[in-house]
């Protein structure tokens, strides 16, 4: 279980991190996405004991990370965006080393086995960390978050730099942990957020902007559905017909090629006029080339909700801290 | 104190996995055994005076051989002693790898402690060299072996002073060379600052004597184990790992 409240980290005059609360109960994966600069690495820096905040309380499994710090960070497993490791050591003899700081006693071996095969590294077990390709770091990086078994995993931007293979297994590797721990993610990569989480806190400049369900967050954003539709035959005569169709509110012409027209037709919210818009098109005699619903993606919303904020407020702090 | 142990193990073995351990080592020897030679020849051609017959005189191979050794070898360690601490800290920070020490459950002490010991561990390992040559003097020889393993606790504190001003300073900033220029130009300081004694008035004078790292050594190349001088060491090296500990604390604040 993590619960932020209030968390705030001023640098000097730079606001980098705003009054930020969120809540994960534990087995939930939350995902944790912005821009960057947004202030992510800072908050999780905090809730991790990496550095202390300006103002407001962050309770890691139960303890407060400022005043246990201890109990809090033996309960917490950390992935940096970039995997911590010592390049002289080889994989084995650098989570051997993490396992004795992370307070682990007993069967420090066969723990780091387990672990090198869960995240998949035992191949590369005697390699050392500076001769490992940028894949095999982050596991490496991820091996060592997870080998004390902690109540609460914060990983940040764990598939950046991954291929797409590395990057599917790795969320697997997630979805998989996140039965017996809490799971905060930060990443810039939306479908990453829409495939893994269960709760998504979006943050820019700082502050949280929209804290929801992957899916709550699309519904909230359009409560109509769009469809899609490509047809042949003069693209005016097509628009009056799908207009006078009963149920849509709105054709809009997205696109016109020689002979055809590609429409977005919006219809009011309930109504499924998918049936009644083919009929409309053969009953004209012109071709129906493709039909689908078209899907807000999570793009869409956070967008829109990146540049309300800029309209929102006007002297927008430029300065952004690298990495802050 | 087993994470102590496991920072201190991680730090020897990053020493030896470098070139660092190796060429730290082998110039320490090798100045070593020069100033030994050097010494040594100049005391084997006094006796041979001594023989030709000038009575009334002692030739005492401690005070004459193996307390300069001594004192000499301390001059190497401000040359070599940048180049063990520059990266203690300095490389954890460029590597990330801070993240992981101060993200996992260990106290700052326990961090610090660590680092210290190991790098005392290859110090260690560098006088541990230097026994060729005494034993070479035991074969010989009959020397005393009181003054000489009081030299050697002597040396082991001086150098304890040294690596925690140099982990303070590594503490500071992320660049090495920044680190090592630093670290050799205050090691540099603390050894002259007396050497303006005598024009800055006797009140002054006593205090830069009392701060000079040197001056405390003397008396254990003597072989006197004066309790002023153990205390003047050990509080200068707690004081400058308690730096250090506040160095890193603040880094964290400051973000």
């Amino acid at each position: 279980m993590i619960e932020v409240q209030h968390l705030t980290k001023r640098y000097g005059p730079f606001t980098a991190v705003d009054n930020v609360s969120f809540r994960a109960e534990s087995g939930e994966i939350l995902g944790f996405l912005g821009p960057n600069g947004a202030g992510k690495t800072t908050t999780m820096r905090i809730i991790t004991g990496y550095m202390p905040a300006s103002e407001g309380t962050a309770v890691v499994a139960g303890f407060d990370v400022f005043d246990q710090p201890i109990e809090a960070k033996k309960r917490t497993g950390y992935l940096p965006e970039t995997p911590p490791l010592y390049p002289d050591m080889t994989v084995r003899e650098y989570l051997m080393f993490v396992a004795k700081i992370k307070g682990i006693t007993k069967d420090i071996k066969g723990r780091v086995d387990a672990v090198m095969k869960k995240t998949w590294v035992a191949d590369m077990s005697e390699r050392q960390c500076g001769r490992l390709s940028k894949g095999y770091r982050q596991r490496v990086g991820l091996a060592q978050a997870i080998i004390h078994e902690p109540e609460v995993l914060v990983l940040d931007e764990p598939t950046a730099g991954l291929d797409p293979k590395q990057i599917i297994e790795t969320r697997q590797l997630i979805r998989e942990l996140a039965g017996n721990h809490t799971i905060v993610l930060s990443t810039h990569i939306l479908p990453e957020v829409a495939q893994t989480c269960k709760k998504v806190v979006i943050i820019n400049k700082g502050k949280v902007v929209a804290e929801d369900t992957p899916d709550g967050l699309i519904e909230r954003m359009h409560g109509s559905v769009s469809i899609y539709l490509q047809t042949s035959g003069p693209v005016e005569d097509v628009q009056r017909a799908l207009q006078a169709v009963r149920g849509v509110s709105r054709v809009k012409v997205a696109d016109t090629k020689d002979e055809s027209g590609v429409f977005e037709v919006d219809s009011e919210k309930g109504s499924d006029v998918r049936r009644e818009l083919a009929a409309a098109v053969v009953r004209g005699g012109w071709g129906l080339l493709e039909m689908r619903p078209m899907r807000v993606s999570l793009e869409d919303v956070f967008v829109s909700l990146m540049t309300e904020e800029k309209s929102a407020d006007e002297p927008a702090a430029e300065a952004e801290v690298a990495n802050a | 104190m087993r994470n102590v142990m496991a920072i201190c193990e991680r730090e020897v073995r990053s020493y030896f996995s470098s070139p660092i351990a190796y060429v730290v080592i082998g110039f320490f020897s090798l100045l070593y055994g020069y100033f030994f030679y050097a010494l040594l020849s100049y005391f084997e051609r006094q006796s041979a005076q001594m023989g030709m017959g000038q009575p009334g005189q002692v030739m005492n191979i401690n005070q004459m051989l193996v307390g300069p050794v001594l004192v000499n070898s301390t001059v190497i360690l401000l040359f070599v002693f940048p180049a063990i601490t520059m990266r203690t800290y300095s490389e954890e920070k460029r590597q990330g790898t801070i993240e992981l020490l101060l993200t996992s459950p260990l106290t700052d002490v326990e961090i610090i402690l660590g680092k210290f010991l190991g790098a005392m561990t290859l110090y260690t390992a560098m006088l541990a060299v230097t026994l060729i040559h005494i034993s070479l003097l035991f074969l010989y020889g009959n020397p005393e072996w009181k003054p000489i393993a009081t030299g050697y606790l002597g040396l082991l504190l001086m150098g304890g002073c040294f690596l925690s001003v140099g982990l303070l300073i590594s503490s500071l900033t992320k660049n090495q060379v920044v680190a090592a220029m630093a670290t050799f130009a205050v090691f540099l300081m603390l050894w002259v600052i007396n050497w303006i004694g005598a024009f800055v008035g006797p009140t002054a004078q006593a205090v830069l004597q009392y701060l000079s790292i040197t001056e405390h050594f003397d008396d254990f190349s003597r072989g006197i184990i004066d309790t002023k001088h153990v205390i003047y060491y050990l509080s200068f090296i707690a004081f400058g790992l308690f730096l250090t500990m506040k160095s890193v604390d603040s880094e964290r604040w400051r973000g």
